[in-house]
């Protein structure tokens, strides 16, 4: 190996267990699972939410207490021969919203998945809790990876888990928008795995900060960002490799397809991020970062009108994910400028991941409430919606509070993250992404009147199929509530998103 | 032409074969087939990299085997689930490729 490796001064802090426990707690509850077998499965799950919750609001506290990353040197083989865990502020901030939003729709999803009597345990809902399980380990593997082989492998874990949740209902066209999802993901991970041996062959490293000082701008590395970059977008659904989504979002049950828009598609994003400001800071030059942008922006008009031309709710939610997912990319060219001294210090870099963060709080809040719709109605079209805002007020407020974060109506997360890029927009003096923010922000604002015009319409009485109990109700509002308060953050940089991040921009060229 | 050179372009042949029938194949077996090719030639270049490792003055370059072998497994695992997605899908269907979209469809 390279003789720097020593002089790599990377030990393990005082809190860095955590990162462990974070990553095998939920792979402990599904050996639990399987071990017991699926009387018990809901029991274990339920448990463990508990625990990977506390473990994560202990991530938090200890990061944000220490001002510094944590940092878990596993097996204490130090980089580039071992493998490091480093959860820096973005990190902590995903743990936790993983966290808060996989627990609550473990608490949503034991009226479809629960198993009251404990004696009879379906396929389906042993699945779910497994799957549940795994996906949250897979996120949070992501979250603290520091080694590109180490994040192939959770994004690996993440894929097989999300995959099979499309496809619950064992229904055909589940059956078959999961296996158009599963194709997507095998070519984007062989696609990322082939970029990785590049540049490993290139550099004799995978150890992203180790990487940071020696990725130089030539030819193999360009090549192995596009084919890792191509790959992580099509695990994204970034357009145009878009199309694996709607049916795969809208086809899953509520609480899966809650999980699956608002944080599976991001955890391949938060490795595009990774890739770009931490692995190869060198190659992130005018033109690549113009390019994400433009397919971002093509994602918001695309997504957007599409969403418009939906006839059911759940495809309409999909469909918004895809132009919600546009914004993001904003980032690369608004954080990467001039008008800060790091990216991390730029308004830009803040307002992107206070858009996954309330995106991912709308978005889960959105995919529960037309859940709860669907299992009063029966159905999900959008056009025989009447009355139901009489029927469950409450689902339909929380609807409409995650409708505000998504078209970035103060007061929400959504409002000071479009906010932030819009101001960073006239700072980098590239006016033109504020166009495509304000048309996203308009249709979308198109979409949700349109869903909340007909659910408060007066139409003929409804025939119910059943009540839906207030304290379902009440929780989805209580993510769309999360969503609202992330609306509370000060409009400036965030010093949490800082934490962890080196002074200067580290600069290859010299 | 040294032996490592050889390997790689065979890879990258692999890679090259791989992809162009994982995007022209309507079949989705085929298409299962052709990413593992294609995965084949991925992991013929790991074991290029670790030659060139050793070259360089290293007696043997290990990490990329180590690389490999978990690479193999997370793709036979992909497969398999391909596979048996596949399989519901054509007993579900009886159709073989995915064509016809209707994404409206799905999940009713």
């Amino acid at each position: 190996m390279t003789p720097d490796a020593t002089a790599f001064a990377d030990v393990t802090t005082a809190d860095g267990y955590l990162l462990v426990l974070a990553v095998i707690v939920p792979v402990i509850g599904i050996l639990l699972s399987i071990a017991f077998g699926g009387r018990y499965v809901e029991r274990i799950a339920l448990v463990l939410l508990v625990a990977g919750l506390a473990i994560a609001i202990a991530i938090f506290a200890a990061v944000v207490r220490d001002d510094q990353s944590l940092v878990y040197i596993v097996g204490n083989w130090h980089p580039p021969l071992g493998i490091a865990l480093r959860a820096d502020g973005v990190s902590a901030a995903m743990i936790l919203t993983v966290a808060v939003i996989i627990c609550a729709t473990g608490v949503y999803a034991r009226k479809e998945f629960g198993q009251p009597d404990a004696k009879v345990a379906t396929r389906g809902s042993y699945a779910f809790w497994i799957l549940l399980l795994a996906i949250w380990s897979g996120l949070n593997a992501i979250a603290v990876g520091a080694d590109l082989f180490n994040l192939y492998v959770a994004l690996e874990l993440l894929t097989f888990a999300a995959v099979p949740l499309v496809c619950l209902k064992g229904y055909q066209e589940t059956i078959k928008a999961a296996l158009r999802y599963m194709l997507f993901a095998l070519v984007g991970s062989i696609l990322y795995l082939l970029g990785t041996a590049l540049i490993y062959g290139a550099y004799g490293t995978l150890d992203i900060s180790l990487l940071s000082t020696r990725v130089q701008p030539e030819p193999v590395a360009w090549i192995a960002a596009a084919l890792m970059t191509t790959g992580l977008l099509a695990k994204t659904a970034l357009f145009p490799l878009h199309l694996w989504l709607p049916p795969a979002h809208a086809g899953a049950p509520a609480p899966g397809s809650a999980i699956l828009s608002a944080l599976v598609v991001k955890g391949s994003f938060i490795l595009i991020v990774r890739l770009w400001f931490d692995a190869m800071p060198g190659l992130l030059t005018f033109a690549a970062a113009q390019l994400l942008a433009v397919l971002g922006a093509g994602a918001i008009l695309f997504g957007s009108v599409l969403a418009l031309r939906q006839a059911r709710l759940k495809l309409l939610i999909a469909y918004s994910t895809i132009a919600q997912i546009g914004y993001l990319f904003f980032i690369f060219p608004l954080a990467s400028g001039d008008s800060a001294s790091t990216p991390w210090t730029s308004i830009a870099w803040t307002g992107g991941w206070l858009q996954l963060f309330s995106h991912a709080f709308a978005k889960a809040a959105m995919f529960m409430a037309a859940g709860l719709i669907a299992e009063s109605l029966g159905h999900d079209q959008i056009s025989d919606l009447g009355g139901i805002g009489r029927a469950l007020p409450v689902t339909i407020f929380a609807f409409g509070l995650a409708g505000l974060s998504l078209m970035g109506v103060p007061p929400s997360g959504g409002f000071v993250a479009k906010w932030m890029l819009l101001s960073a927009t006239v700072m980098e003096g590239q006016w033109w992404w504020a166009v495509f923010m304000l048309v996203g922000g308009l249709l979308a604002g198109g979409y949700v009147f349109m869903v909340l015009g007909k659910a408060l319409s007066m139409n003929a009485p409804l025939t119910l199929r059943g009540p839906i109990p207030q304290h379902r109700q009440v929780l989805v509002l209580a993510v769309a509530l999360c969503a609202i308060l992330l609306g509370l953050m000060p409009l400036q940089p965030s010093g949490l998103l800082m934490i962890g991040r080196p002074e200067m921009h580290t600069n290859v060229l010299e | 032409m040294t032996s490592a050179t050889l390997f790689g372009y065979c890879g990258a042949v692999l890679v090259g074969l791989g992809l162009f029938g994982l995007i022209t194949n309507p079949e989705i077996l085929r298409k299962i087939v052709a990413f593992n090719v294609l995965g084949s030639g991925v992991f013929l270049l790991f074991g290029v990299i670790a030659r060139r490792g050793a070259a360089a003055g290293l007696g043997a370059d290990p990490v990329p085997q180590a690389l490999v072998i978990t690479g193999i497994v997370v793709a036979f695992s992909a497969t398999a689930m391909a596979v048996a997605l596949l399989v519901r899908f054509n007993k579900e269907t009886g159709q073989v490729t995915m064509s016809s979209d209707d994404p409206s469809n799905a999940g009713k």
